[in-house]
């Protein structure tokens, strides 16, 4: 009764908390991706995953897998929400052998679904990229992975050694390691990467569809996505849609953290309301407002979000979007605008620093931001950062500055008592409990090495 | 506009300054609206003397095809 799994630890507490859970875990099915994982310490060898899932399907470069992914609505789980089987199609039907990149990056530091997958069921990735691979007319894959983690690689690793041990794919897979930055996860920088280049962003078009890995077209797939492929390559569309909502089907991997007491990753029908996702972990009652999508994501207030569908159309209702699928309930004693405050500091160093309104503008809305988190404004910093906001977004190479530009504007709305309190009384409403807990919303230390080859 | 490749010399904003804004860093903010026909000859000089060539002319109606950029109405300076 997996139905959901995550941190060893979280299962537990978080199967014993909230009914949705038990619900969840009667329609059996939502363990998925994650079936078996609160036995599993490591990752499943070949014989389980096969054992667990049954033979993988003959890959061919047919369209009948391109066919099924449309037909089952699957959406790209790496942020955008794209429909994988309209990018596969476009891939297939352009001229000479495709290239396969399977993006395991997960930068956003909210997000541990990836990593979770990889350590778990790094198999069911593999099957996927593979299927992807012959659909599409590839004959290579590229697994990318931050260099940072190592342990995580050689698990990769060892999955592909196995398989060629045991012959099972018509395409060459290699485990790569990329220099970790925000951006550097982002679709075209990976594949400036791979083609010897720095892991920034490049000026699209072309996109890696048309022009990719060594001038090929190229699909480029979150693991989750590839994972759920080689679902639907087993299983088919008919069954993928059994979960999920008729316009946002299957399942999805979610990372709830924050003021829960069950954080860890869960699988989830897509559309399973927000609310219910937080009381199955745990959420605490005197959570303050929770951080939808990850850190280009929004902040909504509980009592707004709570009652909506994890799905992207009505998350779009709201001004919100699943993103990387994180939930971040605020601990009540955390200010807000400091949390953000932090992020976006984070967020202006993780550019590529290629273009002006990223170089100058998050720095300088990450400046204004910690002069309101202070309670020290230099000049009228909500009208400057008004006119920031609004000349940032959509003026970068990549989707960087707009993430940022998003999330800026969330906290202030979400905030909007908590930025009256700090201009008035340079304090805080969470600072009425006590003085403040920082830095709760993780943000790892900048790359050491300041690496971009 | 490539603004990978532009470097904030703002060369545009001056010989267009009715289609092109600075931001406070002195970098170009274009609309993306079409280019008003007695604005067309001013639009090709501002993107052929761009120092970095970071600024494309581009048919505004999606299948306007190749022609020469002449009309105008049906052009727009790309962001
Ligand atoms: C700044 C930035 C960072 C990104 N980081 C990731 C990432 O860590 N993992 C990921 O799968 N996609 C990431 N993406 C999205 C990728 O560009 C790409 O859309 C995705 O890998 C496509 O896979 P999907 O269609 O399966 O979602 C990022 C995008 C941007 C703009
Ligand atoms: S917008 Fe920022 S992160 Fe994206 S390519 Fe330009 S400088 Fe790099």
């Amino acid at each position: 009764m997996a139905s959901h799994a995550g941190r060893a630890v979280a299962t537990e507490a978080a199967l014993a908390a909230g009914a949705a859970a038990r619900r969840a875990a009667r329609a059996g099915i939502t363990s998925r991706l994650t079936a078996g994982w609160h036995e599993a310490g490591g990752p499943a060898t070949l014989r389980e995953h096969l054992q667990r899932y049954g033979p993988l399907p003959q890959p061919g470069r047919n369209r009948a897998l391109i066919d099924a992914v449309t037909a089952a609505g699957l959406t790209g789980r790496g942020g955008a929400g794209f429909p994988t089987g309209i990018k596969m199609r476009a891939v297939a039907s352009r001229r000479g052998p495709a290239v396969v990149v399977a993006n395991g990056m997960e930068s956003e530091p909210a997000s541990e679904k990836d990593k979770a997958l990889l350590a778990r069921a790094p198999h069911l990735v593999l099957d996927g990229a593979v299927l992807a691979a012959s659909a599409v007319g590839a004959d290579s894959v590229h697994v990318c992975l931050p260099r940072g983690r190592r342990r995580l690689a050689e698990a990769v690793e060892d999955a592909v050694a196995e398989r060629e041990r045991a012959g099972l794919d018509p395409v060459a897979i290699a485990v790569r390691a990329l220099p970790h930055w925000y951006v550097s996860s982002e679709e075209s920088a990976l594949v400036h990467w791979l083609n010897g280049g720095e892991a920034k962003p490049t000026a699209v078009p072309p996109r890696p569809y048309e022009k990719g890995v060594g001038q090929r077209p190229t699909l480029v797939d979150n693991v989750e996505t590839l994972a759920h492929v080689a679902l639907i390559g087993r299983y088919g569309p008919a069954w993928f849609r059994r979960a999920g909502l008729p316009d946002a089907p299957g399942t999805m991997l979610v990372t709830v953290a924050g003021a829960v007491r069950a954080p860890g990753v869960y699988e989830i029908e897509a559309g399973t309301r927000v609310g219910d996702i937080l009381a199955m972990s745990g959420m605490a009652v005197d959570a303050g407002p929770v951080l939808v999508g990850g850190y280009f994501g929004t902040w909504h207030h509980a009592e707004e979000v709570a009652g909506v569908p994890m799905a992207p159309g009505p998350l779009r209702a709201i001004g919100a979007s699943p993103g990387t699928g994180a939930l971040f309930p605020l601990p009540a004693d955390c200010c807000g605008l400091a949390e953000t405050a932090r992020v976006l500091a984070w967020l202006a160093g993780q550019g590529a620093g290629q273009c002006g309104p990223c170089v100058f503008g998050l720095p300088a809305i990450a400046d204004d931001f910690a002069q309101l988190a202070a309670g020290r404004p230099k000049g009228p910093v909500l009208d400057r950062l008004d006119r920031r906001l609004g000349q940032v977004g959509g003026r970068g190479a990549c989707r960087h500055p707009d993430g940022a530009v998003r999330l800026a504007r969330s906290a202030l709305s979400a905030f909007a008592a908590d930025v009256r309190s700090h201009l008035s009384r340079r304090a805080c409403l969470a600072a009425w409990r006590g003085q403040p807990r920082q830095g709760v919303l993780p943000v790892p230390r900048p790359a050491g090495d300041g690496e971009w080859l | 506009m490539n603004p990978i490749a532009c470097t904030g010399h703002g060369l545009c904003a001056d010989l267009l300054p009715e289609l092109v804004g600075l931001d406070e860093w002195g970098y170009p903010m274009l609309d993306g609206a079409p280019v008003p026909g007695e604005l067309m000859a001013l639009a090709r000089r501002a993107v052929r003397l761009c120092p970095t060539l970071a600024l494309r002319l581009e048919p505004a109606a999606p299948g306007a095809g190749r022609r020469r950029p002449a009309a105008g109405s049906d052009w727009r300076v790309m962001p």
